[in-house]
C-alpha cells in the first residue's frame, strides 16, 4: 500500500483510512501497556490507577518516593545486587562456549549436525516449565539447587541458542576466501581468527550477548525453582510482588527495566546496520 | 595421482576432510558436552522420575516378596507370611525413618494409606512375635482392605506406569487401566483447556498480526522500520513488566476500569472482571506473544513481490480477489511458521497464567509447578511435564520440517 493511486474510487478510499485506522489502534495495542506503567511509576499515592491529581497535571500529584523505596528496600537492592551478579557471568559462559560451537558449526563438513543442532537449540524449544523442573530434580541430586552457580549453569544453558543461531547467522554472510587470503600471507590459522575473523563476526557476538544477557536478566520460571532466598533476582522479586504485597515500587522497577530494553534495542539495530554496512550491503 | 608430499591425492584429501570435520567438533564439543550436562540431563532426570518407582521395593523389599503369592482377586487378606514379612520391615524403615516416605508416596495413589503407616509405625515397636496378621488387624483396620494391599502390591516393581496413568486420569484397579470417574478428572480436562487457550491466543495473534505484518511489509522502509519499534520494544521487554502493566490496566480498580467509569460506560458498581479469569490470560498473552506471529510473518509477507498482485488487479480482479488468490496464498508459510511459533511458546506458558489467570485461566504448567513445589509429588509433576513435552516437540517436528530451525531469525 505505497499510497493510495489517484484512480481510487470510493469504496477503496474509505478502506484504506479505514485499514490504517485499525493498524494504528493495533500498535497502540501493542505499546500502550508498556507506556502506561511509565507515568503511573511517578504516582504519589500507593495506586496501580491514575490519581485526580496525576490527570490535572498537579505535580503534588507526582513524586518520585517509588524509585527512592526501589534505591533504599534492602529486598529490592538485594534482588538487584543477585540479578546483576547473575546475569552477566551466564551471558560470559553461553558467550564464550557459544561462540566457539557456532564457529565450529558454520565448517563446511561437520557430522551429525543435524543431531548436535537439535541438541544446542533445545533449551530455546523446551518449555521453562520442564527445564525448571527438570533442573530443580537433577540440581538437588548432585547439591547444585539453591545456589549461585546452579542458578548461572541452569541461565547459561538456556542463553546459548540465542548466541550458536546471532554468530551463525554472522557466519553465513562470512566470505571464507578473506581466510584463505590471511592464509596465503602467512598468517597462521590463530592470528586470521583473531585479525580476519573475529573483528567481522564480533556484530552477531555482541548480539548473541545481549539475547543471553536479556534471556538471564529477565528469567523467572527457572530462578524460582533452582534458587533459594539468596538467590532471588529482580524478576522474582517482581513475581512474588505481584503476587502478594502490591506495591508501585513494581511499576518504577518496571520503568527502568524498560529503559534498559530501549537501550538495548538501539544497540542491536546500531550493531545490525554496521554489520551489514562491513559486508558491503545497504543498511535497510 | 599424488599430492605434493607423495601420498595418494584421494588418501591425502580424505584425510584433510578427516582433519576438518575433527576440528570441526573439537570446536563444538565443549558447548555441547555443557548443554549435555547442564540441560539434557535434567530433562532425562525427569523422564526417569515419572517412571521410577524404586522407593516401595526398597523400603519394603520382605512385604513385596511375600506379596507376590498373592491374589487380589481372590478376595482375602494375605496371609500371615506377608504380615510377617511386613512386621520385618516395617520396624527397619521406622528406625531409619523411610516409612513415612513410603506413606506418602502410595497415598498419592490410595487416600488413606499415609496416616494408616503413619499410626501403625509408632505401635510397630510393641509388636510380639508370631501371630502378626491379627496383631496388625487390631492395630488398624486399613490392613485388613483389600485395596490397601492391591496398591502395595500394583505399586511393588521398580518401575511403574503409575504416574502417567494419573497424568492422564486413569488408574490402575486390579484389571486393566481405567478412567476415573468423572468428578476426579482434572488432568485431562487442564490438557484440554491449555490447548483450546493455546489455540485461541494463537487465533487472536494471527487475526492482529496480519494486518499488522502486512503493513511494514508494504510501508516505504525507513516507516516500516520507524514503526518496527512498535513491534520490538514490546518483544524486548522483561515479561514481568508487560505482566504488570496488563494488571495495571485489567484489575477491577485498573486503569481500563477507572477510565470506563469515568466516561460513564459503566457503573461505578459493576466494573468488568478482566482478571483472575481466561479473558484476563488471553489479553495480556496475545499482547506478550504477537511479536512472535509479527516477526515471522514479516519476514515471509517481504519477500512476496507487489507485482503479482499489481499483474492480478490489472487482469481485472478486484482487490479482495487479488489479495485472497494471489497474495494471502504466498503468506501462508509466514502463518503456519508464526502460528506453530506462537502456539509452541503458548502451550508452555506460566508466569502470565500464574499472575493473570485465576483458577479458570491457568495452564497445565501452573499444575507442573503445583505438583513440585507444593504437592511434593515430583513423578506425577513429572509425568505431566513429560507429556507436555511430547506435544512441544512434535509441533517443534513440524516448525523444523516447515521452517527449518536454521531459518530462525532473532530481532
Amino acid at each position: 500500500m505505497a499510497g493510495l493511486p489517484p484512480y481510487a474510487s470510493t469504496g477503496q478510499r474509505v478502506w484504506y483510512y479505514t485499514f490504517r485506522f485499525i493498524c494504528a489502534l493495533l500498535f497502540l495495542f501493542l505499546i500502550i501497556p508498556i507506556l502506561v506503567i511509565i507515568p503511573l511509576s511517578f504516582n504519589a499515592e500507593d495506586f496501580f490507577t491514575f490519581t485526580k491529581k496525576m490527570l490535572a497535571l498537579d505535580p503534588e500529584g507526582y513524586s518520585l518516593k517509588h524509585y527512592r523505596d526501589f534505591l533504599t528496600n534492602t529486598d529490592w537492592q538485594n534482588a538487584l545486587y543477585n540479578s546483576v551478579r547473575i546475569a552477566p557471568m551466564a551471558t560470559l559462559l553461553s558467550v564464550s562456549f557459544g561462540t566457539l560451537a557456532a564457529i565450529g558449526l558454520s565448517q563446511s563438513h561437520v557430522p551429525f549436525r543435524g543431531v548436535i543442532m537439535a541438541i544446542l537449540i533445545s533449551p530455546m524449544i523446551v518449555p521453562l516449565i520442564i527445564s525448571a523442573a527438570g533442573m530443580y530434580f537433577f540440581y538437588s541430586r548432585i547439591g547444585l539447587q539453591g545456589t549461585y552457580w546452579g542458578v548461572v549453569l541452569a541461565h547459561a544453558a538456556l542463553g546459548t541458542p540465542f548466541v550458536i543461531i546471532t554468530v551463525t547467522a554472522t557466519l553465513v554472510g562470512f566470505d571464507k576466501s578473506l581466510v584463505r587470503a590471511a592464509a596465503n600471507l602467512g598468517a597462521d590459522p590463530v592470528r586470521t581468527f583473531f585479525k580476519v575473523q573475529m573483528p567481522l563476526i564480533v556484530p552477531g557476538v555482541i548480539s548473541g550477548a545481549l539475547f543471553a544477557f536479556i534471556t538471564s536478566f529477565d528469567e523467572v520460571v527457572v530462578v524460582l525453582f533452582l534458587g533459594s532466598a539468596s538467590q532471588k533476582t529482580l524478576p522474582w522479586q517482581m513475581f512474588t510482588g505481584l503476587r502478594e504485597q502490591i506495591s508501585p515500587t513494581i511499576l518504577a522497577v518496571a520503568t527502568i527495566l524498560v529503559t534498559i530494553s530501549i537501550l538495548l534495542l538501539t544497540t542491536l539495530e546500531y550493531l545490525r546496520r554496521r554489520s551489514e554496512r562491513l559486508r558491503g550491503m545497504t543498511p535497510q | 595421482m599424488l599430492a605434493a608430499d607423495g601420498t595418494p591425492l584421494k588418501a591425502s584429501l580424505a584425510r584433510a576432510l578427516r582433519r576438518q570435520k575433527l576440528r570441526a567438533l573439537m570446536l563444538i564439543a565443549p558447548l555441547l558436552l555443557f548443554v549435555v550436562l547442564t540441560f539434557i540431563a535434567p530433562i532425562v532426570d525427569m523422564l526417569w522420575r515419572s517412571i521410577e518407582n524404586q522407593l516401595v521395593p526398597e523400603t519394603l523389599p520382605r512385604t513385596v516378596e511375600a506379596l507376590k503369592d498373592w491374589n487380589p482377586k481372590s478376595g482375602e487378606v494375605p496371609g500371615e507370611a506377608v504380615f510377617a514379612a511386613l512386621a520385618a520391615d516395617l520396624q527397619i524403615a521406622v528406625k531409619a525413618k523411610t516409612h513415612t516416605r513410603v506413606a506418602s508416596r502410595l497415598n498419592y495413589e490410595q487416600p488413606g494409606i499415609a496416616s494408616l503407616f503413619r499410626q501403625s509405625g509408632r505401635k510397630v515397636k510393641r509388636l510380639e512375635e508370631g501371630n502378626y496378621r491379627e496383631q496388625f488387624l487390631d492395630m488398624h483396620d486399613g490392613w485388613g482392605s483389600i485395596a490397601v494391599w492391591s496398591t502395595i502390591k500394583r505399586f511393588s516393581g521398580d518401575y511403574t506406569a503409575g504416574y502417567f496413568l494419573n497424568a492422564v486420569d486413569m488408574e490402575n484397579t486390579g484389571d486393566g487401566a481405567q478412567f476415573k470417574s468423572e468428578d476426579q478428572q482434572i488432568y485431562l480436562f487442564l490438557f484440554g483447556r491449555t490447548f483450546l487457550l493455546s489455540v485461541t491466543i494463537t487465533f487472536t495473534c494471527l487475526l492482529l498480526g496480519y494486518p499488522l505484518a502486512w503493513l511494514l511489509a508494504t510501508l516505504p522502509v525507513r516507516t516500516s522500520n520507524l514503526l518496527m519499534i512498535l513491534v520490538l520494544l514490546p518483544f524486548w521487554t522483561s515479561l514481568l513488566v508487560r505482566t504488570s502493566a496488563w494488571i495495571v490496566l485489567l484489575q477491577q480498580e485498573g486503569v481500563i476500569n477507572d477510565t470506563l467509569v469515568t466516561i460513564g460506560i459503566l457503573d461505578d458498581n459493576n466494573r468488568l472482571q478482566m482478571m483472575f479469569n481466561q479473558t484476563g490470560t488471553i489479553i495480556a498473552m496475545t499482547h506478550i506473544l504477537l511479536p512472535f506471529m509479527i516477526l515471522p510473518l514479516y519476514s515471509v509477507m517481504k519477500t512476496i513481490p507487489p507485482s503479482y498482485v499489481r499483474a492480478a488487479k490489472s487482469l481485472g480482479a478486484t482487490d479482495w480477489t487479488a489479495f485472497w488468490r494471489v497474495y494471502f496464498p504466498q503468506s501462508v508459510p509466514g502463518i503456519g511458521a508464526g502460528a506453530i511459533l506462537v502456539f509452541i511458546v503458548a502451550i508452555g506458558y506460566y508466569i502470565t497464567p500464574e499472575l493473570v489467570g485465576g483458577t479458570d485461566g491457568i495452564f497445565i504448567s501452573n499444575r507442573i509447578a503445583y505438583h513440585i513445589s507444593s504437592s511434593l509429588n515430583w513423578g506425577l509433576g513429572a509425568a505431566l511435564g513429560v507429556i507436555l513435552l511430547g506435544v512441544v516437540l512434535i509441533f517443534y517436528w513440524t516448525y523444523d520440517k516447515i521452517v527449518g530451525i536454521d531459518n530462525v531469525k532473532l530481532g
